[in-house]
């Protein structure tokens, strides 16, 4: 750091050196991090047993609901498992999408007073959701061995479908959290959109139940197929991916992040001018 | 010299949307709304003509380069473009034409606990606050124990910040805002306001660092004392443009004599009626330009030019000051000056001058009220609060007190001496020996 090493303020900088600021400030993105993961978690019993039971709570009553009530087939798992499994990514996106989406208007103030690439707002609040995550899988161990459930080889590939829920709500954060700076009632959106997508993801029910014609057109929702993924990683043995709606997801998914990247950085230029 | 900021040619340009001007905030549904409005009267062929983007430059053309050790203090009235020079320097804002070249790296010194998180613990927040500043986490570590210790809070350490009292707060901030080793250290006197103590320690500190590390110092300030003692050079900015750049002295005098506002010189309308009246009034350095501001060092004039339509006798002028906060501070007449004697008037037109010395009044802003009256009788024109004026701290011997008003209004200058009992009674002795 005995730097003699020069800056160069123009408009329009080069993409070059966001990438070496975004490694220089990596150690700020990592302390934003922390700091998010201690303040939720520092009133410890309340935080803890609150991402416990939000889970468990909702897989018990989409189980009562679906199984019970509609008698929806579940693929030969128990329907409990069945629904947990979609609801731990379901879970873990919607808290990632809401949390990233306000990351920026909540950190306010040290945007209009310090300098760092602003992408690492919402990315260190996507991070912190990753914390509930594990939380949640701690019930899901409970459940499998509840039910003597073994997973086999698949769960090894269970980190590539959490990736992909990552990628997906970062980069929907990213869309969200640009926007939100600059129309501020866009935070009114969010959780319509989490409770609405709820609904339409399989979380509740396998998408087997979905007519066979209508399987491409409803995976267009990218998180049915992370859904499936996770329900197929985890208690996988008679759960179909279907590959065609999975390639779907996967390139939405993309477009959608890399999209989202650079309307951020078009964005991030004026955040300190707008917000 | 080692150039270690350069400037070149830069400006910024704001847009400014005129029809969201009662909301701070764009909202999306008024952007839809106002879409299908346009969408709407170009389907009847309509040109929209309400939507005003007006543009403003907030910096222009300024260029200028500073030395490595540097203290520069950037002056200027609110909306020069201190705050958006400052802004593109610590890159928190982009520049909308030319370029900055920037050796070193920069950091700035923030308002109180920037980024300190109340239900975190005081040691948590060192890391944080110290990461938000620019530190990395092992120069945290290097000199976590000297924070500590500078904030004298080893017992609280473990304590969340919202529990500490507002001094603890303070001091712990401030630990970690001086254990920040940049090459450039920007200062905004604004961002920092609110805590005198905060600030003097600032500055000293600042003092300290370029002067014994040999970095360089960007301080941005409204009272010209700190820059006076501070800064070895300056840049007074104005309308976004330099002004002047060059010695601390003559960008401070610069900026004194120019305002864009002038309430420091009134005009009255002639009362027909009326046997005298007021018709101009104004405040005056002793070279007789207009000002309004006022430098505390030196002597100046208020002087009020009277219109006599109707003889009178024993008329008095008096001129009555008053500070922002309407504490009345002083009242002086005419007479005093005659050894309270009363003049006559005949019809005519009169200029009355009251000087009013260095080192008189506190800094601060004042009104001043214009009164023409036959004392105890009648009055027969009042002007009340017409002329404002600010004092500005150039040195005066509240300079070392934040908001030095809350004291007194005067500086009197009292003489004191002091004595200790011991060589009064010696004195005593010594007397009574002479006299022998």
């Amino acid at each position: 750091m005995n730097g003699q090493r020069e800056l160069l303020i123009e408009p329009g900088r080069t993409a070059g050196q966001y990438w070496r600021d975004i490694w220089l400030y990596r150690e700020l993105f990592l302390f934003l991090a922390w700091r998010d993961i201690l303040v939720r978690y520092k009133q410890t019993v309340i935080g803890i047993i609150w991402s416990l039971l939000r889970p468990l709570l909702t897989m018990i009553v989409f189980t009562v609901v679906f199984s019970k009530l509609a008698r929806l087939p579940s693929d030969g798992i128990p329907y409990p498992v069945m629904v947990y499994c979609g609801m731990i990514p379901w879970q873990f996106f919607s808290n990632a999408l809401s949390e990233s989406s306000n990351s920026l208007i909540d950190n306010a103030n040290l945007l209009t007073k310090v300098y760092f690439p602003r992408i690492i707002v919402p990315a260190s609040s996507v991070v912190v959701s990753l914390v509930d995550f594990a939380i949640s899988l701690v019930i899901l161990g409970g459940l499998l061995l509840w039910y003597g459930i073994i997973p086999d080889w698949r769960i090894c590939l269970l980190p590539l479908f959490l990736v992909q829920a990552l990628v997906f709500a970062f980069g929907c954060g990213l869309w969200i959290s640009a926007l939100n700076v600059q129309y501020r009632d866009f935070r009114y959106v969010i959780p319509f959109a989490v409770q609405f997508g709820l609904y339409i993801s399989p979380v509740g029910f396998t998408s087997s139940i979905v007519p066979e014609q209508w399987r491409l057109l409803y995976s267009l929702n990218p998180m049915v197929g992370v859904i499936e993924g996770f329900r197929w990683a985890i208690a996988g043995q008679a759960t179909q991916i279907y590959w065609p709606g999975y390639l779907l997801s996967l390139a939405l998914i993309l477009i959608i992040s890399i999209g989202g990247f650079f309307w951020f950085r078009r964005m991030e230029r004026t955040f300190a001018d707008t917000i | 010299m080692n150039k270690v900021i350069t400037v070149e040619n830069l400006g910024k340009r704001y847009t400014l949307h005129h029809q969201s001007e009662r909301q701070p905030y764009l909202a999306l549904r008024d952007v839809l709304a106002e879409g299908a409005r346009n969408f709407g009267k170009r389907l009847l062929g309509q040109r929209d003509k309400e939507m005003l983007h007006e543009e403003f430059w907030a910096l222009r053309n300024v260029s200028f380069e500073v030395d490595q050790g540097a203290r520069i203090g950037i002056i200027g009235r609110n909306g020069a473009g201190k705050s958006t020079l400052l802004k593109i320097l610590s890159r928190i804002t982009e520049p909308t034409t030319g370029r900055v070249r920037i050796k070193g790296r920069v950091a700035s010194l923030l308002e109180v606990g920037t980024g300190f998180h109340p239900e975190l613990t005081g040691r948590e927040n060192i890391f944080l606050n110290g990461a938000i500043l620019g530190m990395s986490r092992a120069e945290i570590k290097k000199k976590f124990d000297e924070i500590v210790d500078f904030a004298e809070i080893e017992k609280f350490l473990d304590t969340p910040v919202k529990r500490y009292s507002s001094g603890m707060y303070v001091r712990l901030a401030f630990a970690v805002a001086a254990h920040l080793e940049p090459e450039i250290l920007i200062v905004d006197e604004v961002l920092a306001v609110g805590d005198a103590q905060f600030q003097k320690k600032c500055l000293g500190k600042m003092e300290d660092v370029s002067a014994k590390q040999g970095r360089t110092v960007l301080f941005v300030s409204h009272n010209m004392a700190a820059i006076a003692d501070l800064c070895t050079s300056g840049v007074l900015l104005g309308n976004g443009r330099i002004v002047v750049a060059g010695p601390t002295d003559e960008v401070i005098r610069r900026y004194l004599e120019t305002d864009e506002k002038s309430i420091g010189e009134v005009t009255f309308e002639l009362k027909p009626e009326a046997d005298a009246c007021i018709i101009r009034a104004g405040i005056f350095s002793l070279a007789k330009t207009s000002i309004t501001r006022v430098d505390v060092r030196e002597p100046f004039i208020i002087s009020v030019v009277l219109t006599v339509q109707k003889a009178v006798r024993d008329l008095e002028v008096s001129i009555r000051i008053r500070t922002q906060r309407g504490t009345p501070v002083c009242f002086a007449s005419l007479s005093d000056s005659n050894d309270g004697s009363l003049a006559s008037f005949k019809p005519g037109t009169f200029t009355c001058s009251f000087e009013v010395p260095a080192f008189f009044l506190v800094p601060d802003h004042y009104r001043v009220s214009l009164i023409l009256h036959e004392p105890c009788i009648r009055n027969l024109d009042i002007r009340q609060d017409d002329l404002e004026f600010t004092v500005d701290e150039t040195g005066s011997s509240m300079k070392r007190y934040g908001d030095p008003w809350v004291y007194g209004s005067v500086l009197p200058k009292f003489k004191a001496v002091v004595k200790t009992m011991d060589s009064i009674s010696d004195q005593e002795k010594g007397l009574n020996s002479n006299e022998l």
